[in-house]
């Protein structure tokens, strides 16, 4: 078995009872070798209907989209709209990582993409599906191109009659909000992939009319690892308010992003310790917040700690060199660019943040503009809470975490002076093609 | 009352619907385009328009009512709603009759808003946009009379119909094209330059 | 149905075009923000229901509804207490 160069490397860190085929492989595994390492996946007589469900709902399996909504309530809420209606159920697996700078799920597929349609398999069968869709993302900026074809020899290597759930694999173009679930669902009918005034959730009326379960492809891996190991493995890692192994995507400082292996409740420091001095620490996502760096220093990985929850797992250190003002201008402006433009508040308020923000990075400008922090305010309210979808409320959140950490940097900004010597930006903002 | 009173008086509430209709395009597309008419608050342009479409009706139907009754011409009931039906020349009565049928299509959708739903809603009421030339280019066919060109009043009426609407519209498209334009990269553009000056 | 359980404006956020009628027509619930568009604060008193009836029929994009009120207010900044619409 030779190692094949990662772009990203794996690290375990402590995990409170660790089982040793629970990690990730170091290399991707066919399905054979997946068999090996992981164990058979359970066929439906060690797993009767209702089997599954429960053990989700004992081990506290919780969404690693963002969100952080508990699965077994979504389970209980689609069987229920599907009997009540009558319609079969659908299931999407989430894999399009519409945030930019995270690459757990990336690193997910590509390791272990047999995980990911174990847990579909295993999901559909409890739901009785008749549509088990794995939803990637077309040329993914930050993973490598050949992840779709790679997924799709890995379906091809699955023996459909023994699984019992044929699953479809769907290329979805690249955006921040497509991954929320209306959305998701809505572009994989062939709609516009726009957020939507309809009154029905998607767990009620989904893809194809049909009610819908729409996971991150993460916890549909922590499913199929359950069903083998059982909850109580599960909750042998984490807290008991944060259950569960997760991944975070780790960006310390100037070096390369990596994917770490963790669970909540671990501390934060030692994650970034190569980062040297820091200033602050995005947690979460693009829609999360700064920490600043004494608190950091000693914080877990918690809610309660961090103020925010884990989110999208993304761990941030911004260097002391670096101007955590620019890189929120940075991330914010791309925030605002991958706004759908639909809903008039968002569509006007989130440019004028950014660009505010743009010349409060900036010194000279800052100086001369004293009213610039009580604009951005005023346009966080006006803009949070109003309109079909939650990017400007995550925005908002991120843009207020900012004001907060960085309020010393601000006065220094209005009277002339950048503390940091680096501007470039340091986390990802690509350039995707327009929304309409 | 007497054929060809009917017939004039046909003419004549012919003429009012066409200024009426005239009036209620001028005024959705006010609505449409956020227009003000002096001295009203926005929901007062849309009530007025409202109000006017419903009083044309009123016209509309002695219009129909009194061409249908006079002896003079022969226009059944049927050839009010069904083109091209009428025995007397189908060709301009026909595009009355459409006329017709698009203003009931507006008229009800209009009525039962709530209930239609807002796609349906909108697509017939854009069918505005036909029915208006339609109706015009009825009353010129028929206020012709003889094959000459309508004369005096008639022509400077009708024209000055014409002229507003097209007016109307003209702005109302300028309008619209530099609002649709508007995507978040653009209203970032506008914004930055107006933060440097 | 016309009973005095309080209600709420809602407002389509796909159709609102910022036109403004709603914020002329109900003043002391409606006001409008910058850029024109209605920030509805609070459920609507029952003097108010008439005119906010033809609020939702006059809105020239059909952007408005009125729904039963809610009890509780949802932060959504919190997403521990907003309803999931990202992929759990």
């Amino acid at each position: 078995m030779t190692a094949t160069a990662d772009r990203t490397e794996t690290v375990v860190i402590r995990p409170q009872q660790a089982r040793e085929n629970g990690v990730l492989p170091s290399r991707p595994l066919d399905h054979a070798e997946h068999r090996a390492y992981y164990g058979v996946l359970p066929d439906p007589d060690r797993l009767p209907l209702g089997e599954l469900a429960s053990m989700i709902g004992d081990a506290g399996v919780r969404g690693r989209g963002g969100a952080g909504f508990p699965l077994y309530r979504k389970l209980v809420s689609v069987s229920g709209a599907a009997r009540a209606r009558r319609i079969a159920p659908a299931i999407v697996a989430n894999g399009c990582e519409g945030e930019p700078a995270s690459h757990k799920d990336k690193h997910l597929l590509r390791l272990a993409p047999h995980l990911v349609l174990d847990g579909l398999v295993l999901l559909g069968r409890e739901l009785r599906a008749t549509r088990a869709v794995l939803a990637v993302e077309t040329g993914a900026p930050n993973g490598p191109g050949d992840l779709v074809r790679r997924l799709r020899e890995a379906l091809n290597e699955r023996d459909v009659r023994q699984d019992g759930v044929s699953i479809e694999l769907a290329e979805v173009p690249g955006r921040f909000i497509a991954g929320e679930s209306a959305k998701l669902v809505s572009t994989l009918d062939g709609g516009s992939g726009m957020p939507s005034h309809s009154e029905r959730p998607v767990r009620e009326r989904g893809v194809g009319g049909a009610p819908t379960l729409v996971q991150n492809v993460e916890t549909v891996v922590q499913v199929a690892l359950i069903a083998r190991y059982g909850a109580d493995w599960f909750r042998g890692y984490g807290t008991a308010a944060e259950p569960g192994p997760q991944l975070f995507t780790v960006y310390p400082g100037r070096r390369r992003p990596r994917v770490v292996h963790s669970a909540a409740g671990a501390a934060l420091a030692p994650l970034i310790a190569d980062a040297g001095p820091i200033d602050a620490v995005l947690v979460g996502g693009y829609h999360g917040s700064w920490i600043p760096a004494p608190l950091a220093r000693h914080a877990r990985l918690t809610e309660a700690d961090l103020g925010v929850p884990l989110g999208a797992g993304l761990i941030a250190a911004l260097p002391a060199d670096r101007c955590g003002l620019a890189e929120t201008a940075h991330i914010v402006r791309y925030l605002a660019l991958e706004s759908a433009g639909q809903c008039g508040p968002c569509l006007n308020g989130l440019p004028r943040i950014a660009a505010a923000l743009e010349q409060l990075a900036d010194p000279r400008q800052a100086a001369r503009d004293l009213g610039l922090i009580e604009q951005v305010e005023r346009w966080c309210g006006m803009v949070e809470g109003r309109g079909l979808c939650h990017h400007p409320d995550g925005s908002v959140r991120l843009v207020r975490s900012a004001l907060m950490t960085f309020r010393t940097e601000i006065a220094a900004h209005r009277a002339g002076v950048c503390t940091g010597g680096d501007r470039r930006p340091l986390l990802p903002a690509p350039a995707r093609e327009p929304v309409r | 009352m007497n054929s060809a009173a009917l017939w004039y008086l046909s003419q004549g509430t012919g003429v009012v619907s066409l200024v009426l209709y005239t009036a209620v395009m001028l005024l959705g597309v006010a609505v449409a385009g956020r227009g003000r008419v002096p001295g009203l608050p926005r929901f007062g342009v849309v009530a007025l328009h409202r109000s006017i479409s419903l009083l044309s009706l009123v016209f509309l139907a002695l219009h129909i009512g009194t061409a249908i009754l006079d002896g003079y011409v022969d226009i059944s009931v049927l050839s009010t709603f069904v083109p091209f039906a009428s025995a007397y020349d189908p060709a301009w009565i026909g595009l009355g009759a459409v006329a017709v049928d698009l203003t009931i299509a507006l008229i009800v959708t209009s009525l039962l808003r709530d209930r239609v739903g807002p796609r349906l809603w909108r697509v017939v009421h854009r069918l505005a946009y036909a029915l208006w030339p339609i109706a015009v280019a009825h009353s010129i066919g028929l206020g012709s009379g003889g094959g000459e060109l309508m004369n005096g009043w008639q022509l400077w009426l009708t024209t000055a119909c014409v002229l507003a609407v097209l007016g109307a519209l003209a702005r109302r498209i300028s309008v619209e094209r530099a609002r649709s334009r508007r995507t978040p990269a653009q209203v970032l553009h506008t914004t930055r330059s107006q933060v440097r000056a | 149905m016309r009973d005095h359980a309080p209600r709420d404006l809602a407002v389509d956020w796909a159709a609102c075009q910022g036109h403004g009628l709603c914020a002329e027509l109900l003043p002391d619930h409606v006001t409008l923000d910058d850029w024109g568009y209605p920030i509805v604060s609070g459920p609507l008193s029952a003097a108010a229901a008439k005119r906010a009836r033809r609020a939702v029929a006059d809105c020239p994009a059909l952007a408005l509804r009125l729904k039963a009120a809610e009890h509780q207010v949802t932060n959504r900044s919190n997403p521990a207490t907003a309803r999931s619409a990202h992929s759990g």
